[in-house]
């Protein structure tokens, strides 16, 4: 469309993981034959749409198995943010009649927190649970906010900011006892924990392709059988009524294969990289008033989130990527306006603070020697930056 | 001749750091790619300095200066140039330096130009601050205007554009001399078809982008409906008085001093037989002053919040050519400083509506010389009672 001489070079210290992850060479070339052997519409009924269906088919059960569900659980959607939309929002319409309050917290992903905003706005009452300094709610915090008239709770398993791990299990109990329904979303979740959905008391999980080297435009909802859905996207019997319009099956495709690699991968590569983060964790330690975010255990293996006192933080995101680091910030862009990430300011960072907070999420390609030359250049400019600020007070 | 002109970026080190501030523009757009063109190390920076919902009105956010499409088109450019892009967020200090002395200035029954305060306090003195944090060595705008160096005393001054339509060096009086010195106008030498050429030649994605409009943060220009709008609690001690005419006889009334300017004819609600101008606004009595057109005319006025780009001797007159108003024609004057930061300005031909808020900016030949804020004008009938 227009002229583009490629001078930008891409960053070389790639630590954002939790953002986006490179697609796998095994998910390309099963997305590629998909596209090129499987052309027909999965919902037509001649030979060309049936074979289609079995490939939709084939890739949705072996997704099935990978959470431990069955294959007419799950729903595809366009992603993590479609899930929770569909969760929060047609678990809610669909059981209304039930009571009209729903339970999240306030340190959960964008589209949980808009998605219950807009409840409000159509008369549902929200709760927004307060959190520990870790982003993590407490057991006792959920008990006192459950009321007769709950009729949903939504409560994020590894948070996206901060990785650490709220302990699903428990809260998920507490909210199907109290005979609510109980959603997470597991979008960080989906590589790094044992998933086994049947097992977990938890009644709807939403997960994407992206954050585990599969394509962008696909993620799934999972559904326990028998609970109550409204659709939101209409026009069409696909996704057992639940979602319309024609499956993105060669990404359905992708999806299924990154989540079936990464979990055969799980055990190894969370050991590996719990090494290499406690490592960063210790070389980063002697910042000068360095402050953790994530858990010290109950945490992510691969996310660590850092604020750094006394530098500018939107000059230190500009030297950091004019150095060739990736790294995602404690902001949110909102029309371009850098406001301080809601999330930080829940769990008690200030303003200043959260314009210097660094989320460092490594991966697959991440090594010792990547994660040294980070620390390196990040240590370089917040010397560099402190000093300065130190010179201006 | 007075000067050599040394506007010639290309000539710089190659390889220098600029930032380049850009608004999502055709200007500043080329401004980024003449720059990336005579090898320097570019940085395109976008300030965020305005949310459309604090303006009111019918406002959509598209194709608003600040807006996110323009932010995206800035960021597009960049990637096209194959220079990285940032996005700061200076819009709370805009709305406590720019925006409340906007509305400040109209109570104080005085008429702002908030271009003038952004690109001295925003675009330069804001944005020379960050870039030291990047260790950048200038920075550059998409402004019609030339710097050029004195050959004696060596200091950089504001010149004239080359294309007279467009020139904005009046809106660049206030810039700090040090922080001209590190300031690159790629523009200055191009007329505006050129630079839409060059967009379009090089395919830039904000080669047709339209102008921008009067006041940024009030698209739709009327700054009454923005004032009572979005600053009513500002505004809450602004009550109605008095319209007199020169001779203190009452006229009509008023529905508060911000809601008018010196020069205003319209909208005065008077039934005089000839059309009244306002020449004065008077805060003290809550009053405006009208006349006839004639009665507008003034020769004689004080400038406050001086910058000189050159060093001014105290009391010695000096001959410029002053303008008091953004296209304004200009008119020959003499310009005396005084002490406190405070300068006396004589027109050879008395001129309409001198408005207290205004810049009047001072040139010698093309050349900026400094400039100043309009501070009072002294009327003919009270010259007597001004200490000299």
């Amino acid at each position: 469309m227009f002229a583009h001489d490629g001078g930008i070079a891409m960053n070389t210290i790639y630590l954002d993981y939790a953002a986006t992850t490179p697609v796998r060479a095994e998910v390309i070339q099963a997305m590629s034959q998909t596209m090129e052997t499987v052309p027909g519409n999965p919902s037509s009924i001649y030979t060309t749409g049936r074979l289609a269906k079995y490939e939709l088919t084939r890739a949705r059960d072996e997704l099935a198995e990978v959470l431990g569900v069955a294959g007419n659980e799950l729903i595809f959607t366009s992603g993590g943010t479609e899930s929770d939309n569909l969760a929060i929002k047609g678990l809610a319409l669909a059981n209304q009649h039930k009571g009209r309050h729903i339970i999240t917290s306030q340190v959960e992903h964008k589209a949980v927190l808009d998605s219950c905003q807009r409840l409000q706005e159509w008369g549902f009452e929200v709760t927004y649970l307060p959190t520990d300094k870790w982003g993590l709610v407490d057991p006792e915090t959920l008990q006192f906010a459950l009321r007769p008239d709950t009729i949903l709770v939504s409560l994020i398993w590894v948070n996206n900011e901060l990785g650490s791990i709220n302990s699903i299990t428990e809260l998920g109990k507490m909210v199907q006892e109290h005979g609510a329904l109980f959603h997470t979303d597991a979008v960080q979740a989906l590589g790094k924990l044992p998933i086994v959905c049947r097992d977990l008391p938890v009644d709807a999980m939403s997960v994407s392709g992206h954050k585990i080297y599969g394509p962008k435009g696909v993620g799934a909802l999972w559904l326990r059988k028998g609970t109550a859905l409204q659709p939101l996207i209409e026009g069409g019997s696909q996704e057992s009524n639940l979602r319309g319009g024609t499956e993105n099956l060669p990404g359905i495709v992708g999806f299924s294969t990154a989540a079936q690699l990464i979990e055969q991968e799980r055990e190894t590569r969370v050991a590996d990289e719990q090494v290499l983060m406690t490592e960063l964790s210790h070389a980063l330690d002697d910042i000068p008033g360095i402050r953790l975010n994530t858990h010290p255990e109950l945490r992510a293996p691969n996310i660590l989130n850092i604020s750094i006192p006394h530098v500018d933080g939107e000059s230190l995101f500009i030297n950091l990527d004019l150095a060739g680091v990736a790294v995602s910030n404690g902001s949110a862009c909102t029309s371009g306006a850098q406001q301080p990430s809601g999330v930080l300011t829940a769990i008690g960072v200030p303003d200043d603070l959260a314009r210097a907070t660094i989320r460092i999420s490594i991966g697959r390609d991440t090594t010792r020697e990547t994660l040294e030359r980070f620390t390196d250049i990040l240590k370089q400019e917040v010397y560099k930056l402190q000093k300065k600020s130190k010179a201006i007070a | 001749m007075l000067s050599e002109i040394n506007n010639s970026f290309k000539k710089s080190k190659s390889g220098a750091k600029v930032v380049v501030a850009m608004s999502g523009g055709v200007d500043s757009s080329v401004a980024a790619k003449l720059l990336v063109d005579s090898g320097y190390d570019v940085v395109g920076i976008t300030m965020k300095l305005w949310g459309y919902k604090d303006s009111g009105g019918n406002v959509v956010e598209d194709s608003n200066c600040c807006s996110l499409d323009d932010i995206h088109n800035a960021a597009i450019v960049c990637t096209q140039l194959g220079i990285p892009h940032y996005t700061l967020d200076y819009s709370e200090k805009f709305r406590e330096m720019v925006v409340k002395n906007f509305v400040e200035e109209y109570k104080r029954g005085r008429t702002p130009n908030p271009c003038v305060l952004c690109n001295t306090e925003m675009k330069w003195r804001a944005l020379l601050e960050k870039v030291d944090d990047l260790g950048v060595d200038y920075i550059a705008t998409g402004h019609y205007a030339r710097k050029v160096r004195h050959p004696e005393t060596g200091t950089w001054r504001i010149a004239r554009a080359r294309d007279a339509k467009k020139d904005q060096s009046y809106v660049l009086w206030g810039i700090q001399p040090d922080g001209l010195s590190q300031t690159l106008f790629p523009l200055g030498d191009l007329t505006k078809e050129e630079i839409r050429t060059l967009a379009a030649d090089a395919n830039l994605r904000t080669a047709h982008t339209p102008e921008s409009q009067d006041i940024c943060f009030i698209p739709d220009n009327d700054y009454r409906r923005f004032l009572k709008e979005k600053h009513a609690t500002d505004l809450a001690d602004v009550t109605p008085g008095d319209i007199v005419d020169m001779d203190g006889k009452k006229l009509g009334e008023h529905k508060g001093i911000p809601f008018y300017t010196v020069g205003q004819r319209k909208g005065l609600g008077l039934a005089t037989g000839e059309p009244m101008f306002i020449t004065q606004i008077d805060t003290d009595h809550n009053t405006i002053r009208v006349g006839r057109r004639e009665e507008t005319l003034a020769d004689t006025f004080l400038v406050e919040d001086l910058n000189w780009f050159e060093e001014m001797p105290m009391g010695e007159p000096i001959r410029v050519f002053a303008h008091i108003r953004y296209n304004h024609p200009g008119e020959w004057a003499t310009v005396t400083a005084e002490a406190d930061g405070v300068a006396r300005v004589v027109y050879d031909n008395p001129q309409a509506a001198i408005t207290p808020g205004q810049s009047a900016v001072f040139y010698q030949e093309d050349q900026v010389l400094g400039g100043g804020y309009i501070k009072a004008v002294v009327f003919e009938n009270e010259t007597a009672g001004i200490e000299e």
